[in-house]
C-alpha cells in the first residue's frame, strides 16, 4: 500500500455547507490503476468528498472548503488552478444518469470534446466510437447514434454518461453511486466495466452497497459523520476492521 | 340515496360552471366568424383600404404593418427579456434579483396604454412624428416582462445535475450556461416567446399614438405604419356599414392568426422534455 503510485491525495480536507461541517480532516489517497470505494451511511460526507476531488462541491452556493488535494503532487486548491483542466483530468459520473436531453447519443458522447473547441469531425467520430466501446455500449447504439440520448434505458444512459466522461480521456474517474438508480443486470455490466477501466484509470466509487464495494474495490474508506473512520485494503475493511464503528457498519449493526 | 343526489347535484353544478366559462369564448368566436366571413375575400388580403363608397379594398398594408411592428418589438423585447431571464435564474437569488423580478411583475401589470404614452414621450416627441419604431418599441416593452419571467422559469426547470454534468466534463461555465442549460430550456422559452408575440399582436392602445396609422403602403420604419388592430379600431368606430364590415373581417383574420399561433405552440410545447 505504501509503495503504490499515488494519483490523488487529500490532506486535512474540511468542507462545509453554509457553515455546517460536512467533512472534517480527511486524509486519504487514491492510487493509480486501483479502484477505491467510499462507503458509509447517508449524509456521512462520501459524496462531498469525491465532489471535492474535481472541485464541484464549491459550485453550490454557500459551500466552502479548506485543506488540500493533490493531483500528481500539485495542489488543486492553489490559487488560479485551472478548473477546466482539472475537470478534464478528473472525470465524474453521477448517481442519476444525466444525458443532455437536447442531444443525440452521438452528441452526448461527443459533448466534452466538441463543446471544448474545434475538433475535426473524423477525430470526434473516432473518439466517440472508442468511448462507446470502452463503455460497452457501442454494440447497442451503433445503429441509432442520432436518436436522443434520453430515449435509452436507465442502464444504457448511465453507460452513455460513462462514455461521455471517457471521451475526454481523463486520468481519474469519480463514480458517485453510479448504480443506485439501476437494476441488477445494468449494475453487473457497470461493475464489469469498472474492472476493465481500472487498467487505464484511477477510479473512485461512492457506494451505498457494501457488496458492491467488496466486489469492485481494491481499497475502501469508511466515512461516518464527515470523518474518515478507516481506510484500508478492501478485504481488511470487511473481514478484519480495526475500528469498532467500521465493524458495526459492515456487519449491518447500524447504517 | 341522499348522498347520491348530492353527488349528482354537485356534478351538475360543476359541469354547468365549466360550460358557462367556455360559453363566452365560443360566443365571441362564433359572432366574429359569422359577422366577418361575409366581408372576407381575396381583395381583403391584397388591396389597400378603399375610400367609403368605393367597392373592394382590403387591409393588406395593415397585415404587413402588424408583422413589421411585431418584428421590431422582438428586436427590442427578446434580447432584454431572454438575457434578463437567464440572469434572474442564475444570479437573481439576492436583493437585486428580487427588485428586478418585482419590477417585471409591475411592468407586466401596467395598462398597455401607459406604455404607449411612454413610447410617445420618448420617441414620437423626440422624432416629432409617428413611426413604426415607436410602435414596435412600445410593443417590445410589453414583451419584456413576459419573456423575462418565462425564460427564468424555464431555465430554473433545468435540473442542476445537468449543469454539474457539464462542468464535470471540463466545459467552461459560459459554455455550460449557453450550450447545455439554455439549450435545454430553449423549447420552453420559445413557447413563451410565441405566446408573447400572440399577445402583442392583439394590442391596440399602445399603437394609437405611436405607430399611428396610414391608408397607404409604407415599409419605412421611421414613418407612421398601419396595423390590423388600429385599422380595425378606426373602421369599427366609423359610421359607415361598409367599413364596419371590414372591421369584422379584420377581427376574424386577426383572431384566426393568433389562434393558429397559439395552437401550433401548444402542440409543439408538449414535446418539451427534461431528463
Amino acid at each position: 500500500m505504501d509503495k503504490l503510485p499515488i494519483k490523488m491525495k487529500a490532506v486535512d480536507l474540511n468542507a462545509w455547507f453554509s457553515g455546517k461541517q460536512a467533512l472534517s480532516k480527511i486524509n486519504m489517497d487514491v492510487y493509480s490503476n486501483k479502484v477505491t470505494a467510499v462507503i458509509g451511511p447517508s449524509g456521512c460526507g462520501k459524496s462531498t468528498f469525491v465532489r471535492n476531488l474535481n472541485r464541484l462541491h464549491e459550485t453550490i452556493p454557500g459551500a466552502t472548503v479548506e485543506g488540500a488535494v493533490f493531483l500528481d503532487e500539485e495542489n488543486i486548491f492553489k490559487p488560479r488552478y485551472d478548473l477546466v483542466d482539472l475537470r478534464r483530468r478528473v472525470g465524474m459520473v453521477f448517481q442519476k444518469p444525466t444525458p443532455f436531453p437536447t442531444m443525440s447519443i452521438y452528441e452526448n458522447a461527443a459533448a466534452g470534446i466538441k463543446l471544448a473547441g474545434r475538433v475535426p469531425r473524423p477525430v470526434v467520430d473516432q473518439a466517440v466510437e472508442t468511448a462507446l466501446k470502452q463503455a460497452a455500449l457501442w454494440n447497442e447504439v451503433k445503429d441509432c447514434l442520432d436518436k436522443p440520448g434520453i430515449g435509452l434505458s436507465g442502464g444504457q444512459q448511465q453507460r452513455l454518461c460513462i462514455a461521455r466522461t471517457l471521451a475526454v480521456r481523463p486520468e481519474v474517474i469519480l463514480l458517485d453511486e453510479p448504480c443506485s438508480a439501476l437494476d441488477p443486470i445494468s449494475t453487473g455490466k457497470i461493475e464489469e466495466l469498472i474492472h476493465e477501466l481500472k487498467k487505464e484509470y484511477a477510479i473512485v466509487i461512492v457506494t451505498h452497497n457494501m457488496q458492491q464495494a467488496a466486489r469492485v474495490a481494491d481499497f475502501t474508506g469508511f466515512f461516518l459523520l464527515g470523518e474518515l473512520v478507516e481506510f484500508d485494503v478492501t478485504g481488511k475493511i470487511f473481514t478484519a476492521p480495526r475500528d469498532k464503528r467500521t465493524e458495526d457498519y459492515v456487519t449491518g449493526r447500524f447504517g | 340515496m341522499i348522498r347520491e343526489i348530492k353527488e349528482r347535484c354537485f356534478l351538475a353544478a360543476v359541469f354547468f360552471s365549466a360550460a358557462l366559462a367556455v360559453l363566452p369564448l365560443i360566443a365571441v368566436l362564433g359572432y366574429v366568424f359569422v359577422k366577418g366571413i361575409g366581408a372576407l375575400d381575396l381583395n381583403f388580403f391584397t388591396q389597400l383600404p378603399a375610400p367609403v363608397g368605393d367597392p373592394g379594398g382590403g387591409m393588406a398594408n395593415a397585415m404587413v404593418g402588424t408583422f413589421i411592428l411585431v418584428g421590431i418589438a422582438c428586436l427590442v423585447g427578446l434580447p432584454v427579456g431572454i438575457f434578463g431571464g437567464i440572469w434572474l435564474a442564475q444570479y437573481g437569488s439576492g436583493k437585486r434579483g428580487f427588485i428586478i423580478r418585482y419590477s417585471a411583475d409591475v411592468l407586466s401589470s401596467l395598462p398597455s396604454i401607459v406604455i404607449g404614452i411612454f413610447a410617445y414621450v420618448l420617441i414620437v416627441a423626440t422624432m416629432k412624428r409617428f413611426s413604426a419604431i415607436a410602435g414596435g418599441f412600445a410593443l417590445g416593452i410589453i414583451m419584456i416582462p413576459v419573456v423575462t419571467r418565462t425564460t427564468e422559469e424555464m431555465v430554473k426547470m433545468v435540473p442542476r445535475t445537468l449543469y454539474e454534468a457539464g462542468l464535470a466534463l471540463g466545459l467552461p461555465e459560459w459554455r455550460v450556461s449557453l450550450q447545455i442549460v439554455f439549450r435545454t430550456a430553449w423549447n420552453g422559452i420559445f413557447t413563451g416567446v410565441i405566446l408573447a408575440v400572440a399577445r402583442i399582436m392583439g394590442e391596440t392602445a399602445p399603437l394609437i399614438f405611436t405607430a399611428f396609422n396610414t391608408m397607404y403602403w409604407n415599409l419605412r420604419i421611421d414613418q407612421p405604419m398601419a396595423s390590423m388592430t388600429v385599422q380595425i379600431y378606426n373602421y369599427a368606430i366609423s359610421p359607415f356599414s361598409q367599413w364596419q364590415a371590414k372591421a369584422w373581417a379584420g377581427s376574424l383574420t386577426l383572431v384566426f392568426i393568433i389562434l393558429m399561433v397559439t395552437l401550433v405552440v401548444r402542440k409543439y410545447s408538449k414535446r418539451v422534455y427534461y431528463g
